[in-house]
């Protein structure tokens, strides 16, 4: 589904301030996979994902998605396959545009906007029935701004817009980093239950180590843009928490 | 009376100036100023279509295309090789002014005793009347299909860009491609106003465009207000609140015109009017924190 080889990423080559964020990654990620990734700061954990969603392109190596080769493809190209949901709640929506009209734009994501109106009647009861999933009580406001809900509340409406149209690969960046523990809790369920429904590959930042540890069938620990640890569902399933802390204490 | 009548349709032609400069500094949040030349240029082109006897329609279709072209030079400026809007818009605007030069043949053309779109309607035995009624329907249908435009699903597209270019890129959007049709269609815009100027004043003048962003920016800026005021969502409403925005411009230079200020301030009153628009806000936040 995700293959990597040998991808390297060096930003400011040559410079003072060079940084070797990727350094030859060689990765598969199958059909279907929930991967958890891991790593301090600085490790390459964004800049792996932002390879994926197009938004770095590598200085070295191949990726392929589903099998193509989307190594220099732009980001807004790739939005094909892939979905993401930002760290930053406000990084997938649109704030000044109502919860329709975003909704309406995820529903085209993998199509052209056309010059015709698209927001009917059915389309506003599609968008409410999925919005009452969430049991926010947002159903009744999706005329309202999208800047004017807070931060658990978009992030929770990103990840449902993000199954408004066709998705292969979803991409989750510190989803739930702005968020209070309750929104949090919230996100990451709709998150598991969208991930389940739809039989999403998905690749899931954390620095939190108890969802590190509930989420997810594949656990991947980045250090200085290497792949340190790479476990498989079983062996991921007998770590504790004091396995993962202590990861990080060298 | 009159005087004030002749402030409000003049306040009308400078409103299609008034929806391109919103869909670039509201929607986009682009500083464009490549309207000073694209606003004389769409006045040149309807200089010269007149003067051939061209037929209306095809002097307006002629107009908008030349101010797309302004509009998409600009966008390729500032998309492909990453040069500061501001910039792109100046160089864009500086070169216009030889190029409208160029298609004028000289610095200013009358059109007295050719076609004129305000002489289209005869109803009232006031040809003031008639003029503002061919405003206000012209403008009125030109209202109406932005607001159609921007609430299709390419305008969603549209108003996302200029609102979060990363969830815009998520969904699929070019945003290079959507800001240069932006700038080609806020600049087409303005060529319109060009167009509409050009038979309301009888002539078209090289100098014409100077200045005229800032117009348009006090006048969208007053529009805003108003809307932010009222809290007005609904998009039609808010193009008819900036074309509002454009009149009570043209209004306020009317009075000072009619108070006995000399006609060769009126830049420096345009210029003092738009900073008190813009300053007067802030100075009143000052405060209150």
């Amino acid at each position: 589904m995700i293959s990597f080889q040998h991808i390297s990423k060096t930003f400011n080559r040559g410079k003072v301030n060079e940084v070797q964020a990727l350094n030859d990654i060689n990765l598969e990620i199958n059909q279907g996979e929930f991967v958890v990734l891991i790593g301090s700061n600085g490790s390459g954990k964004t800049t792996l994902l932002n390879t994926i969603s197009g938004a770095v392109l590598p200085s070295q190596g191949s990726i392929h998605l589903l099998d193509q080769e989307v190594t220099k493809l732009s980001e807004h190209k790739r939005s094909r396959w892939v979905a993401r949901v930002f760290q930053d709640p406000l990084g997938g929506t649109a704030p000044e545009l109502s919860i329709l009209d975003n909704f309406r734009l995820a529903a085209l994501r993998t199509q052209s906007k056309k010059l015709r109106i698209g927001i009917n009647d059915s389309f506003k009861k599609t968008v409410r029935d999925k919005i009452a999933l969430l049991g926010m009580g947002l159903e009744d406001k999706i005329q309202q701004a999208m800047g004017t809900l807070s931060g658990g509340q978009r992030q929770a409406l990103t990840l449902l817009m993000s199954t408004m149209d066709h998705t292969d690969i979803l991409l989750l960046d510190e989803p739930t980093a702005a968020l209070d523990p309750n929104s949090a809790e919230v996100v990451m369920q709709t998150a598991e239950k969208i991930i389940q429904e739809h039989q999403l590959t998905t690749v899931f930042i954390t620095h939190d180590l108890q969802e590190a540890l509930k989420y997810g069938d594949r656990l991947i620990q980045m250090h200085r843009g290497k792949v340190l640890r790479d476990f498989d569902a079983k062996m991921k399933g007998a770590l504790t928490f004091e396995d993962l802390f202590a990861w990080f204490k060298n | 009376m009159i005087f004030y009548l002749s402030a409000l349709l003049l306040g009308l032609c400078l409103s299609a100036m008034g929806l391109g400069i919103f869909i670039t500094m509201k929607i986009f949040k682009i500083p464009d100023i490549t309207t000073d030349g694209s606003y004389t240029l769409g006045a040149a082109v309807t200089a010269i279509g007149l003067i051939q006897g061209w037929s209306l329609g095809l002097i307006l279709l002629f107009s908008i295309g030349a101010g797309a072209m302004a509009g998409i030079l600009t966008g390729l400026v500032h998309t492909r090789l990453k040069i500061d809007a501001l910039l792109a818009g100046i160089l864009v605007m500086t070169g216009l002014y030889s190029v409208n030069l160029t298609i004028l043949g000289r610095s200013n053309i009358p059109l007295n005793n050719v076609n004129n779109i305000f002489e289209a309607l005869s109803i009232f035995g006031n040809p003031i009347y008639n003029e503002l009624w061919v405003g206000i329907l012209f403008l009125g249908i030109l209202s109406a299909l932005l607001a159609y435009l921007l609430r299709t699903d390419f305008g969603i597209a549209m108003r996302a860009t200029g609102n979060s270019e990363s969830m815009t890129r998520a969904m699929g959007i070019n945003n290079d491609r959507m800001k240069i049709i932006g700038l080609a269609i806020a600049n087409a815009l303005t060529a319109i106003s060009g167009f509409l100027m050009a038979q309301y004043q009888n002539f078209t003048d090289i100098n014409m465009g100077i200045g005229i962003v800032l117009v348009g920016l006090g006048s969208v800026l007053i529009g805003d207000a108003l809307i932010n005021w009222l809290g007005i969502q609904h998009l039609w409403l808010r193009l008819l609140f900036i074309m509002l925005g454009c009149i009570l411009f043209q209004m306020a230079l009317a009075v000072a015109l009619a108070q006995g200020v000399n006609p060769n301030m009126l830049k420096l009153i345009t210029s003092i009017f738009v900073l008190a628009i813009v300053g007067i806000p802030r100075l009143i936040k000052r405060e209150a924190l």
